[in-house]
């Protein structure tokens, strides 16, 4: 059977380049990049290409990249540690209702702990409005963490906008840019970004590794007790293997840009125009405008039926992708995400993301349309939402 | 997550429709909270002697649809009222447990669609 993948949102493979310029750090040049030897010089210096490998991508100093597990403890850490250094200075956070649950749950932490946050609305495309974002701003505000590109719809936030506001008012400014790394110049200097979050396993680098990158000056609190690992302020021994691909990952990512946006993008935009004219009741969620959402993403409501039954039956033609459903998660709420830009509850519950790839492929694309399309009219044929009555759709 | 026999009643579910002149019908859920399930039952000598489905939901609000409709088949209303979400679940030989509510609906739908056919016979 054919096997596609179309949840490169939720993760990508390893390059297989990737993969063979870990390989060498597991076996042969496995010692601690802490250890003073010839075997941890090695490590270190493997690291230390990484570093600045990621340093260039984004535009900081090598001295600005935090190795972190990941896109969740990246954002932990920026917003916890900003919390608990700058607690005097103030107790309010400004961040967006869109946010992934690494940064809206961490906020929600905070404010158990006394400190107060502003969630601010997006529109009905998923962008915020930086005037709101000013008015929103305190004596008391010390940090807006506003997500680079969003997860679900891939809307992109202007944040050079942010950035400038957040530098008016010498406020700390974090993206997490766990999906836009790799996919959309990033300049952290130019955009007046103090903290970003990145996670290697976004742009076809290993799993359990990221970068925290914090400008210099900007002081927050440590994240874990321990060793004197990152400049004393992230304990535990070196993933040097798995630094090493998010090295080499973001660097092909980067070189490769535009190649891979354009491919993506082509194949993208043939699935959005093909599902908005053969499927009907179909909502396409997050900006009409391709310009201000990531190239790999389509996100679709389709009326009258639920997600994950979508999802499943896609899935057994060899299809992967990922749902907003709710009924998996045990509560009855669909995404807060499509009901934050305003998709009706009833129909937020048929929502399905497709993300696509660089290895996707035009052949891949129109069978995914053709086995879509049967799908939904199956599953509508068993709601009992649908009745086609001479070709007219009422919703009962 | 579902084992095989969900699986296999969710990729091709029996008795999908609606009996045009059911004795009984019975729609339960709502749309915001996700899923929907409509039963229609055709009963004879109150015994039910088709049952069909109509459902909004996940795969195993899909799955338990198709089981509880062929299990109530056959049945007289008495034994049908019966019929547990329990049952059903252990016909398909279990639910993961973030699904079991989604089971009750079905349990829910029959009585609701046997309570709709007795009152429509004291009528
Ligand atoms: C926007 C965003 N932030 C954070 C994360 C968490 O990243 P990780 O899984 O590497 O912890 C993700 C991953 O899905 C994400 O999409
Ligand atoms: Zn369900």
């Amino acid at each position: 059977m054919k096997e596609i993948y179309l949840d490169h949102s939720a993760t990508t493979y390893t390059d297989p380049e990737v993969l063979q310029e870990m390989l060498p750090y597991f076996t042969e040049v496995f010692g601690n990049a802490s250890s003073q030897h010839k075997a941890g010089r090695e490590a270190l210096k493997a690291v230390d290409t990484a570093r600045e490998r990621i340093a260039k991508a984004i535009g900081c100093l090598p001295s600005e990249v935090y190795f972190t597990s990941g896109g969740s403890e990246s954002d932990n850490w920026a917003i916890k540690g900003m919390a608990e250094m700058h607690k005097d200075k103030g107790n309010h956070i400004i961040t967006t209702k869109i946010e992934h649950p690494a940064v809206i749950r961490t906020c929600k932490a905070l404010e158990r702990e006394g400190f107060e946050v502003t969630y601010l609305d997006v529109d009905n495309e998923g962008i915020i409005s930086t005037k709101q974002l000013e008015e929103a701003i305190t004596e008391r505000t010390i940090l807006i963490s506003v997500m680079f590109a969003n997860n679900e719809m891939g809307a992109i936030q202007p944040i050079a906008e942010i950035g400038a506001i957040a530098k008016k008012y010498k406020i700390a400014f974090h993206t997490d840019a766990v999906q836009a790394v790799g996919n959309v110049p990033i300049d952290v200097k130019a955009m007046n970004i103090d903290m970003l979050s990145m996670s290697g396993h976004k742009f076809y680098g290993p799993k359990g590794v990221g970068v925290l990158y914090k400008r210099n000056g900007l002081r927050i609190g440590k994240f874990m007790d321990g060793g004197e690992q990152e400049r004393n302020m992230r304990a535990g021994t070196i993933n040097t293997p798995a630094i090493v691909g998010m090295g080499k990952a973001i660097e092909l990512a980067v070189e490769n840009m535009q190649a891979n946006n354009e491919h993506i993008a082509k194949l993208r935009d043939y699935f959005v125009s093909q599902v908005l004219e053969k499927i009907p009741n179909v909502y396409f969620n997050g900006p009409k405008d391709m310009s201000k959402r990531l190239a790999n993403n389509a996100n679709f409501s389709f009326e009258y039926v639920e997600g994950e039954s979508i999802l499943m039956r896609l899935d057994m033609q060899g299809i992967r992708v990922s749902s907003g459903s709710a009924c998996s998660s045990g509560s009855l709420e669909p995404s807060y995400v499509m009901l934050s830009i305003g998709v009706p509850i009833e129909i937020a519950h048929g929502t399905i993301r497709f993300s696509f790839g660089k290895s996707n492929t035009m052949e891949q694309t129109q069978y995914v349309v053709d086995q879509l399309v049967s799908i939904i009219d199956n599953l509508r044929e068993m709601s009992p939402l649908f009745k086609e009555i001479k070709g007219e759709n009422i919703y009962v | 997550m579902y084992n095989d026999k969900v699986m296999e009643a969710f990729a091709h579910p029996k008795n999908v429709g609606f009996i045009e002149d059911a004795d009984g019908v019975g729609k339960v859920g709502n749309a915001s909270c996700g899923d929907i399930m409509e039963i229609s039952l055709k009963i004879k000598d109150d015994v039910i002697v088709d049952a069909k489905f109509r459902t909004f939901g996940c795969a195993a609000a899909i799955a338990t649809s198709s089981t509880a409709t062929e299990m109530v088949k056959g049945m007289t209303v008495d034994e049908a009222l019966k019929l547990t979400n329990k049952k059903v679940v252990e016909v398909l030989e279990g639910l993961p447990p973030q699904k079991i509510h989604c089971s009750v609906l079905a349990e829910e739908a029959i009585k609701k669609a046997i309570e709709d056919y007795r009152s429509r016979q004291s009528k």
